[in-house]
């Protein structure tokens, strides 16, 4: 095997020299009233995999984007071991330092420009604008010993806006890897991947670590993290809670020191399904570049219940999911929504019918990022004469209705004027549920509600979905994760290549078959 | 942050434009020192000349403002000035003697006929958009010519002042519509206070009304825009009104104000020149008032030197010009800056 730019393979957890290769002393930070990160230290052995864990806001990513130079700490020094051992002092707030210092970072949201293709991207800031034809055939001979190496697969000359997320995650970590990181950071590498991605990304992080790569990774999924950490650090408020080795921990000790308590599970009484509220009659859809196809898909979504679809996703989920928001007029077929029929459901149709739509993108479909954190929370009701008089806003009322909801779903920001994309991930997630959810809609379209949310908001959202259902209301959960699904759902459907099917079993093996394309009749 | 360089960037670019002036002012024989103390005499020298760079900031308050509302919208109407002479054409189609009353009820009906007829212009290329997806920089740009050339020949016909010597420009506007003067003997004109008075009224709009809040998600996010219920085509024919009539109050304000009479140079590029002002603005209604003060003060001041050095009038237009491109330059500066920062927020 062609050995990677870093240093000596070294087994994972057995430090080649003594002392970290990273450590970062006294990270301080402050967005105005905010301390986003509090004197944190944090050490990184070499070939060691650290999970970064902590609640949503916590500082996860802020304490990244100290470590990259994209921040500028109001305190506190980052020291990076090379490989013959000189310690060096990182200059602060400079990307180009970090990347000297050999550190790659995968972002939490992608930073690939979407019109140009692979290569381009990976070369963008490493190779002079108008390189020679020469240097870019030798990047490309290089890129394929990476690959090969990491097997991380990705053909170069596509343009990155033909490519699924979890492509995209992939180019990411080589582009990390052509500029010869020796510490990789991934920042909710597997938030938007389905299971089957994730494990294949960990399988060639894994291989890159046997060859000496250390690893700081952020996520939300305990069970990724028990499987593939060797150490866990946690932060909650800006403050390092603690740490301890990943053989040592279980779920219920992480989630302890996340959020300080017990980590109360979900139970669900089941449901009492009673008049169908929204009915879908063999609703088909052509395929096209924007959308996957869906075939005569019919379903029925009855009051005070919760239905779930599980699948992998890209089989049809999203098309489902823009049919039911009125983003997307069916080429067939029939939906009724309260025993009458809907000819042309469209977003501002669907709200006046009562439809509740969580986004699974939330940054395109969910949130106007440049608006305020209140005026993203009023966007679906400019109508409502809450929120209106004549035509002027009442923004008094309205600031006064945000802070409420930011109290009541624990939204953590600055305050209502905040500008939205300030927002950690997961707060962005919990102001757009608590927007639907005030609305007390009778029907709730719930694609990916729990992406990006730490546990306990996880679990948050899961009772506010059942108390909504025990109000009345119609949930149609859409979800990767199986478990969730098996969790909430007191209906199973499996999606599979655009078709739908019922299933009354609970047993993850018959129900990942059907996701699989086992047995979908 | 924003707000300093929202300051500094406009003031930095234009002691560069000076700067670079200095070239062309040195190639043309011209003293560099006194050429530029007489440009700084032109702007604020005098009652005169400061009512005079008051008079030249009036067409572009409204030109930027129709930029900075269809901008805000990411509507890109780059046909300003074509706006501005179907506006000034409206006037004078109502202002010349189609009928006749008090002022109270004369200038309304003139700000309102040109008003009307900037938006009709901007109508046709945000259908295009709405309907086929027409990229509206192309048929808004296109347009302007067409406008003009369409102005050309209602001033060679019907428009045509018989008494007037044979030259292709219209009647004179009737003394009841013609907008009052604000200093005697000046030229200064109530456009100036009309156009102030819109810029807050935008800026109100925008901030406090659903309407502005509409216009502003789907500048900022058309697809959550849309998600979130909004009808993001009917929001920008709204937009596309809006800033229309505010262009086409320009064509007003000038012919109604200034003028007197329409002819075919009305303007020397408001309608563009407006681009740069609400750029320079940050796309702020009231920034615009600013921007507009500042580069009438090049206009003015470039003009006032060229005529007292004895430099060619052309040199003025070449000092102008290269005002524009370095505030332009800075103006992309600063946007670019912004981004920068904005960027690694997740
Ligand atoms: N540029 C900024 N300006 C103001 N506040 C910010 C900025 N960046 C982050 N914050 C705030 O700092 C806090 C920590 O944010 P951070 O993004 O580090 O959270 P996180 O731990 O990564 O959370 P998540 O799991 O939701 O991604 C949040 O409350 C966030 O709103
Ligand atoms: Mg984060």
């Amino acid at each position: 095997m062609t050995s990677l730019a870093p240093g000596p393979p070294v087994g994972p957890g057995t430090p080649a020299m003594p002392g970290p290769i990273l450590a970062m002393r006294g990270m301080t930070k402050r967005f105005g009233p905010l301390l986003a990160a509090d004197s944190i230290d944090l050490d990184l052995n070499q070939g060691e995999v650290l999970a970064l864990l902590g609640e949503n806001g916590a500082g996860k990513t802020t304490l990244m984007n100290m470590l990259f130079g994209e921040y500028t700490p109001d305190a506190g020094e980052v020291r990076i071991r090379d490989p013959s051992g000189n310690e060096e002092v990182l200059p602060p707030g400079q990307p180009q330092a970090a990347i000297a210092a050999r550190i790659g970072m995968v972002h939490q949201h992608f930073t690939l420009a979407e019109n140009l293709t692979v290569l381009d991207n990976i070369l963008l800031g490493t190779e002079p604008p108008f390189s020679s034809r020469r240097s870019r055939r030798r990047a490309r001979a290089r890129l394929h010993r990476l690959m090969e190496a990491s097997g991380l697969n990705a053909s170069l000359d596509v343009r990155i806006r033909e490519l699924s997320v979890g492509e995209r995650q992939r180019i990411e970590i080589l582009k990390a890897l052509y500029r010869e990181a020796r510490i990789l950071v991934l920042d909710e590498p597997t938030a938007v991947l389905t299971p089957q991605e994730a494990d294949s990304l960990f399988g060639a992080v894994r291989e890159l670590v046997r060859e000496g790569l250390s690893v700081i990774f952020i996520s939300h999924k305990l069970r990724e993290v028990l499987a593939f950490s060797d150490r866990i650090m946690v932060l909650r408020h800006g403050r390092r809670m603690g740490e301890m080795p990943t053989s040592e921990a279980d779920v219920g000790k992480i989630v302890r020191m996340m959020v300080g308590e017990e980590h109360a599970g979900v139970d669900r009484s089941p449901g009492e399904p009673s008049a169908p509220a929204l009915v879908l009659e063999k609703v088909s859809v052509p395929s096209s570049r924007a959308q996957r196809a869906l075939f005569e898909v019919s379903l029925t979504i009855h009051e005070a219940e919760i239905l779930g679809i599980a699948g992998v996703a890209g089989n049809g989920q999203s098309t489902l999911a823009q049919i039911i928001s009125g983003l997307l007029q069916p080429g067939e077929g029939s939906i009724s929504i309260g025993g009458k029929n809907v000819r042309r459901l469209t977003p501002a149709r669907a709200l006046r019918e009562g439809i509740g739509r969580i986004p699974e993108d939330r940054y395109q479909d969910g949130i106007v990022a440049d608006m305020s954190v209140a005026e993203n929370i009023v966007i679906e009701r400019l109508d409502s004469p809450e929120i209106q008089r004549r035509g002027i806003l009442r923004r008094a009322a309205i600031a006064t209705h945000a802070e409420f909801l930011i109290d009541a779903h624990d939204i953590r920001c600055p305050g209502p004027h905040a500008r939205t994309a300030l927002l950690s991930g997961g707060n962005i997630q919990k102001l757009i549920l608590a927007r639907v959810l005030e609305a007390q809609p009778g029907i709730i379209l719930a694609n990916q509600p729990t992406r990006g949310l730490d546990v306990r908001a996880a679990g948050e959202v899961s009772r506010r979905l059942i108390a909504a259902r025990d109000r009345g209301a119609g949930v149609l959960l859409i979800s990767e994760d199986l478990d969730e699904v098996l969790a909430l759902s007191d209906r199973i459907l499996v999606m599979q290549g655009g078709r739908i099917a019922e299933t009354k079993s609970r047993d993850r093996a018959v129900i990942g078959a059907m996701m699989t394309g086992g047995s979908v009749g | 942050m924003r707000p300093w360089s929202a300051i500094l960037i406009p003031v930095v670019a234009g002691l560069a434009a000076l700067l670079l002036s200095a070239i062309p002012l040195a190639f043309a024989g011209a003293p560099i020192l006194p050429a530029y103390a007489q440009m700084v005499a032109g702007v604020f020298g005098s009652v005169f000349t400061a009512t005079e760079t008051l008079t030249r900031a009036t067409p572009l308050i409204f030109t930027g403002l129709a930029a900075a509302i269809a901008f805000r919208a990411r509507f890109w109407n780059i046909g300003g000035e074509g706006q501005l002479y179907l506006g000034a054409l409206a006037a004078v189609w109502v202002g010349t003697g189609m009928i006749d009353g008090p002022p109270i009820l004369m200038i309304p009906l003139v700000l309102a006929a040109g008003a009307v007829a900037g938006a009709v212009g901007l109508l046709g290329p945000a259908l295009l958009k709405t309907r086929f997806g027409a990229d509206e920089v192309v048929t808004s740009l296109l347009l302007n010519f067409i406008i003009l050339i369409f102005v050309q020949m209602m001033l060679e016909g019907p428009f045509k002042d018989p008494m007037g010597l044979g030259w292709p420009q219209s009647e004179p506007i009737l003394d009841s519509a013609a907008l009052p003067a604000l200093v005697d003997r000046m030229r200064l004109h109530a456009g100036f206070l009309i156009g102030i008075a819109a810029a807050f009224v935008a800026h109100a709009v925008l901030a406090y009304t659903v309407w502005g809040f509409r216009a502003r998600a789907v500048g900022d996010n058309a697809t959550a825009a849309r998600h979130a219920g909004i009808g993001v085509r009917r929001t920008i024919l709204g937009v596309a009104i809006a800033s229309g009539a505010c262009a086409g109050l320009a064509g007003v304000s000038e012919v109604a104000g200034l003028k007197g009479y329409l002819t075919s140079d009305l303007s020397p590029g408001f309608g563009y020149a407006g681009i740069v002002v609400a750029m320079l603005a940050g796309l702020s209604p009231i920034g615009v008032i600013a921007a507009s003060l500042f580069v009438a003060s090049v206009f003015v001041g470039a003009d006032s030197m060229s005529r007292a050095m004895g430099v060619s009038s052309f040199l003025a237009d070449l000092i102008v010009s290269m005002s524009l491109i370095c505030m332009l330059v800075g103006g992309f500066f600063a946007r670019f800056r912004l981004r920068l920062r904005a960027a690694p927020a997740p």
